[in-house]
């Protein structure tokens, strides 16, 4: 089964892409599109019948080289059973949107075929991305890793015509290679320590790594944090995190659908994925693990202040992405991998609608984007309206505090931020200001789109023209018969659209194949917190057994039962991975015995084991998706924060809301006066603390520069100088005869070399009947 | 068949006899029986070297189908392939039809032009199958002459420079070669290639002038061998022939430069440098690690500062001959099998970009990439090969292009931490120049009016592409076809290289004392 989901969208995208003229543009998009349903339907399957049990699925043998063994394989455990319904659901749901979304598309001219390309693209991203997260070994996950990557390039850039995407999808080619540049050495690295890259081996190599220190550049390391920080750098790239950002916002110059997929729900979490997976060398690599909490923190307040300030909808909805999987990585970082599992779970829905319902807000203004020519659309396009409702009140956290009831981010945000405030004091107070500001601009984003006077330039005066510069649609002369008024984006609307009934700028509802993905989306938002919140971020036993871990030695077999925890200390040179080892059906046993409460009585099984068998631990790979070190009581520990801690986040989104409105429906001139009076500031958050131009500065401009320089004169006036005067120094023949040389003579010269070699051979035949 | 490299080997030759003898004129018909006989001669050759492969085993690392003639004065004719050889073989045989292919539209002296490749062909061949070192020596310099010919002829305006350039740098170092293989003969008193990989040159550390010579009389043949292959691999910082004779040799030229004589130099050191001199490849391999570091970073960035397309694959081609020296130097299995399968793959994958810059170069007559832009409006199909190619050459995993560098870096990993990190940022170098080079030359809008009219590949030209792009996928997903024949004939190699190193402890030693 897990086969078919893995191979389905690939054949999908083969038969799209390259069958489409057989059989027809619009066969081609059912198809593919059936395909990645089919695969979300048997994802969902799996996700819910699946038992815990890791399973390793063998296809072919890849790359062989003495001890190195790579294959193409499929792992299912908890994570990929996640993964696979995360990116499975948001792909055909998108598939399904981009029916409506791409039908009429400006930027093509008339009679150019771009919907099977874009449907196949799609396809073959979500084909990547499924041996990404299926990957049993590192190798594998660094194909989806790059497949991915590529699939994105060739989607920021699918309006090839744009200069702007075809720089937006080279920049992101080319950041994530610098996070591919750490995540390639951290393979190496690992086989070069563990003599193997399948997961099952490195996994349980962990306690080894621990231990072993190694020279890597110019001083000692410990393995497993070199590991950790290297690897690290890729999942930076890939999940856009501070330093390695840069590519994503610009990633907005692809479709929307798109960036609803790829640039929201599936591919920018990789990275945390990746955290996640490789937890049983995480758990050994305390420096790695606040780099990354430290890292994630900074970068949920660097891009939600970035946020607060930007005017490209789909710019906001992509900081706001940026700064959530700062959120992740806290989780991952502190190590709650389980939370980190449960927001990249909740926030594919919710973002994934966000981007969605920002896609059919620009759908009915008209590939408008900015948010200051927005305003009063809730009674215009009432569906958008509240599927985008839905999504704010789930990014921002709204539910009812000190209980389990809310919309989906309220959970897993608040379980982010009361593991942090056990983790990180430093990520605790940044991700709480964070999420003021989260809500914050997820509200603005909602007042300025949808309440107030419209604010459309060019309502129903088309001369007003718009001063913001699309790209598209301007006179390309397409028999819609309006390329004169090509200026007015009513026009162009009932012109695309055939609403020829109404003459202004009317904006509308899209089609309800945009529609029905908003509305699933819409309730995953709203209830996949809840109906998760336990397996994810539960009591411990729950979740131990949800990711088929082994229990805690000690076992916190109920909530409270904090008196278990020091005890436990005494037992950890029995971690799980040592009952397993030792006699499966006893771990079995004991896990058993765990979840009922027996903590005792498991212990008793497991201690002893565990020493008995402590040589070979080392073996043998922890069980489960997701490895807990026999110290790690996060999760115990975060039930148990103060109550001041728990209601923060939900006060932070109201001061944040309450902000908003004062701003925006209050007393709209407020902003402006505040950005004029904070001038400064204001540019810099505006300029995004000006990356772009510090990179340029700091890596284009001189890498441009040193290739010039190296060309000019390195090759030329160095090599070439030297050597030229080496070979006319000693032979001025040649020279001459360069001088004089045609054509004619090559005959001549290749002549003397056949002379010359003739000569040598006989010489040295000679030479060698005299030995 | 007994003697089938030697058929192979000469099929080729003998193809370019009959046309030297029998064919007559310069009109069209003429030119068509020559281009036939020529893509008919070669694709018999690669049926034939399908024989050899299946033929082929394994398991065994000794060479196979050998055959051993006496020869004139008392020479000998040897010939033979091991894992090693004889994927270089079917490289060649591989790709000669496909190049013919590729030069189908050339009209200026057709006759000759094919006899050039043909002969190329069969002097190729015999280098990768000699097992004599007179023989070898034969073969690897006479095949510069076709080589010469064909840039010096039928290549651009600089041409004559071109090929000089080309001519001295591997001249000069061939005269170092066939000085010290003089030497190996005094000293061993054999030209047997096998035999010379089993004989122990002296090692012991020389003092010339108040030099201490680590590794002595091995170290002097290393480099002298080493001033040869490096000249041809090429490695920084003797590479800047290299640009000029892509420039100006015609497609096919510049196809078989990248994709086969490159090679040799590459060939050379795992035939003779790593097996003969073990005790002065361990010595100097630090200084050849680090010229390959040096080689990939350099001529990334200098990559990126080209406005000439050739160019700028050229300067990518030295870069990818970075990471098979440095895989070839870290005498480890992954290393090594990584350097031979990088070796393989950009024959494949350099070919055909290439062939990607001759397309459009027969269409417009010129290599800038500024007079480029916009090629995907008109030529989707174009785009499509150009785009698989270029991803490949990125390194992208999937395509064989990745494979070869991944081992590499897996091997280099475990040697040397600083020319590891150096090289891998190679990664990241070969994506920006070339995805620059895909986005200028066919993203963006069609503006500039002569391509406007600009036509998408031929059915012949696709044709040529198609099993280019087999083989990188294949390779790149299912690369075990090629480890499986190179593994066994690497693993022994390094295996006797490693016996034979312990001397350098004592060598070590004995230079303290």
């Amino acid at each position: 089964m897990a086969t078919i989901i893995l191979l389905a969208p690939l054949v999908g995208a083969l038969i799209c892409g390259f069958g489409w003229r057989f059989i027809g543009e619009k066969a081609a998009q059912v198809f593919t599109t059936s395909m990645i349903f089919l695969a979300a339907a048997l994802s969902w399957v799996i996700f819910v019948t699946f038992d815990g049990e890791t399973q390793h699925i063998h296809l072919l043998t890849w790359i062989q080289s003495g001890s190195l063994d790579t294959e193409w394989a499929i792992r299912l455990d908890r994570l990929t059973a996640i993964m696979l319904v995360v990116v499975n659901s948001v792909s055909a749901l998108v598939h399904l949107y981009s029916f409506g979304y791409m039908a009429h598309d400006e930027n093509w001219h008339e009679g150019e075929h771009y919907k099977a390309r874009f449907f196949a693209y799609l396809s073959f991203f979500t084909f990547a991305m499924l041996t990404l997260i299926t990957s049993d070994n590192l190798v594998q996950m660094f194909f989806g890793w790059e497949g991915v990557g590529v699939a994105s390039y060739l989607l920021i850039g699918f309006y090839y015509r744009k200069p702007s995407a075809n720089a937006a999808a080279m920049k992101a080619f080319v950041v994530n290679r610098v996070g591919d540049f750490g995540f390639a050495l951290g393979i190496c690295g690992l086989f070069f320590l563990t003599d193997s890259i399948r997961f099952d081996d490195i996994f349980a190599a962990g306690p080894q790594l621990a231990e072993t220190s190694v020279t890597f550049l110019w001083t000692e390391w410990n393995a497993a944090n070199l590991i950790g920080v290297l690897l690290f750098i890729g999942a930076m790239g890939k999940s856009a995190q501070l330093g390695l950002h840069t590519w994503l916002p610009d990633a907005m110059e692809g479709p929307t659908p798109v960036s609803a997929l790829i640039h929201a729900a599936t591919m920018v979490t990789a990275g945390v994925f990746l955290v996640c997976r490789m937890s049983p060398i995480y758990e050994y690599a305390p420096d790695a693990k606040t780099l990354i909490v430290v890292l994630g923190a900074t970068t949920a307040f660097f891009a939600a202040t970035v946020g607060l300030v930007q005017n490209d909808i789909k710019r906001v909805i992509a900081y706001s992405t940026c700064s959530q999987l700062g959120y992740m990585f806290v989780a991952a970082g502190t190590g709650v991998y389980s939370v980190a599992m449960f927001h990249l779970f909740t926030h594919a829905f919710f973002k994934a609608m966000l981007f969605l319902g920002a896609g059919s807000v620009i759908h009915a203004t008209h590939h408008e984007q900015d948010m200051r020519n927005y305003g009063g659309l809730r009674k215009k396009i009432p569906v958008t309206f509240w599927a985008m409702m839905i999504g704010t009140l789930a990014i921002t956290g709204v539910g009812i505090p000190l209980t389990h009831y809310g919309f989906a981010g309220f959970l897993s945000k608040d379980a982010v931020i009361e593991s942090a405030y056990v983790g990180s004091q430093y990520a605790f107070w940044l991700l709480v200001v964070a999420a003021c500001f989260t809500s914050f601009y997820s509200w603005r984003l909602m007042f300025l789109t949808f309440y107030g006077e419209s604010r459309a330039q060019g309502h129903g005066h088309d001369d007003h023209g718009h001063g913001h510069g699309h790209g598209h649609g301007h006179g390309h002369g397409h028999d819609h018969g309006h390329a004169a008024a090509a200026h007015g984006h009513a026009d162009h609307a009932h012109a695309d659209h055939g609403h020829d009934d109404h003459g202004h700028h009317e904006p509308h509802e899209s089609p309800a194949v945009m529609l029905i993905p908003l509305g699933v989306l819409a309730l995953g938002a709203m209830f996949s917190g809840m109906l998760w919140y336990n397996v994810f971020f539960g009591d411990e036993t729950k979740v131990r057994e949800w990711f088929g871990m082994e229990q805690a030695a000690g076992g916190h077999g109920a909530e409270g039962d904090h008196a278990a925890a020091p005890a436990e200390d005494g037992h950890a040179a029995a971690p799980a991975s040592a009952e397993n080892a030792a006699v499966a059906a006893e771990g079995d046993h004991a896990a058993v015995a765990a979840t009922e409460g027996h903590a005792a009585e498991a212990d008793a099984h497991a201690a002893p084991a565990g020493d008995a068998t402590a040589a070979h631990v080392a073996a043998v790979a922890p069980k489960g998706a997701i490895y807990l070190g026999a110290d790690n009581h996060m999760i115990h520990e975060a039930h148990n924060v103060p109550k001041w801690v728990k209601v923060s986040p939900f006060i932070a989104m109201l001061i944040g809301f309450a902000t908003a409105w004062l701003f925006y429906i209050k007393n709209p001139s407020l902003p402006k006066r505040l950005a004029a009076a904070q001038r400064p500031l204001y540019q810099f958050l505006l300029n995004k603390w000006y990356f772009d131009e510090l990179y340029n500065a700091i890596f284009v401009i001189p890498t441009k520069w040193l290739g010039r320089f190296l060309w000019q004169k390195g090759d030329g006036k160095v090599i070439d100088g030297s050597i030229n005067g080496l070979a006319m120094g000693f032979i001025p023949l040649v020279t001459r005869l360069v001088n004089r040389a045609q054509s004619g003579y090559i005959f001549h010269y290749a002549f003397a070399m056949v002379l010359g070699i003739a000569a040598l051979v006989t010489w040295m035949s000679l030479s060698g009947g005299a030995h | 068949m007994e003697n089938v490299l030697s058929i192979i080997t000469f099929l080729p030759a003998v193809a370019a006899l009959i046309l030297a003898l029998f064919l007559r004129g310069e009109d069209a018909a003429a030119q068509r029986n020559a281009k036939w006989v020529a893509l008919l001669a070669t694709s018999a050759t690669f049926l034939l070297s399908l024989t050899v492969l299946i033929g082929f085993d394994p398991a065994n690392t000794d060479m196979q189908f050998v055959e051993q003639y006496g020869w004139i004065l008392g020479l000998n004719y040897k010939m033979g392939v091991d894992g090693i050889s004889v994927m270089f073989v079917m490289l060649t045989t591989f790709l000669m039809p496909i190049t013919i292919a590729a030069c189908w539209d050339v009209q200026h002296r057709t006759k000759e032009y094919m006899i050039a490749f043909l002969l190329l062909e069969t002097l190729m061949l015999g280098v990768f199958c000699a097992l004599d070192l007179v023989l070898f020596y034969l073969f690897f310099e006479a095949g510069l002459i076709p080589m010469f010919l064909i840039i010096g002829i039928w290549g651009g305006k600089e041409r004559i420079y071109a090929a000089f350039k080309f001519f001295l740098y591997t001249f000069l170092g061939s005269v170092l070669m066939l000085v010290a293989m003089i030497y190996m003969y005094v000293d061993a008193g054999t030209t047997d290639i096998p035999t010379l990989m089993k004989h122990t040159f002296a090692s012991e550390t020389l003092a010339i002038g108040g030099f201490h010579i680590l590794g002595g009389v091995q170290t002097l043949l290393f480099l002298a061998f080493f001033a040869s292959f490096a000249v041809k691999m090429p490695m920084w910082p003797v590479h800047t022939w290299l640009p000029d004779a892509h420039v100006q040799a015609p497609t096919a030229g510049s196809v078989i430069l990248a994709a086969v004589l490159l090679k040799m130099g590459g060939y050379g050191f795992l035939r003779f440098s790593l097996p003969m001199f073990p005790v002065g490849s361990d010595v100097l391999a630090p200084l050849v690690l680090w010229m390959s570091a040096i080689a990939i970073v350099y001529a990334s960035l200098v990559a990126l500062a080209q406005q000439d397309m050739k160019k700028l694959i050229a300067y990518s081609s030295v870069a990818h001959m970075g990471y098979v020296t440095m895989g070839i130097f870290t005498a480890n299995q992954q290393g090594v099998d990584g350097a031979m399968f990088q070796m393989i793959s950009h024959g494949f994958i350099s070919g055909a970009l290439f062939l990607c810059v001759g397309v459009i170069y027969d269409r417009m007559h010129t290599r800038d990439i500024d007079a480029f832009g916009g090629l995907v409006i008109r030529m989707p199909a174009y785009a499509l090969i150009f785009l698989f190619f270029t991803m490949s050459n990125v390194g992208l995993p999937g395509t064989s292009g990745f494979i070869g560098e991944f081992l590499t870096l897996v091997g280099i990993f475990q040697v040397n931490t600083w020319v590891a990190v150096v090289a891998t940022s190679g990664v990241i170098f070969s994506a920006a120049y070339g995805l620059y080079l895909y986005r200028k030359v066919v993203l963006g809008d069609l503006v500039k009016e002569a391509l406007k009219s600009i036509t998408d590949m031929t059915l012949r030209e696709r044709a040529i592409f198609a099993p280019l792009v087999v083989m990188t996928l294949l390779l790149g997903i299912y690369p075990v076809l090629v480890t499986d024949i190179i593994g066994p004939s690497v693993e022994a190699l390094l295996t006797n290289y490693k016996a034979a190193l312990p001397v350098i402890a004592d060598v070590a030693e004995a230079a303290t004392h």
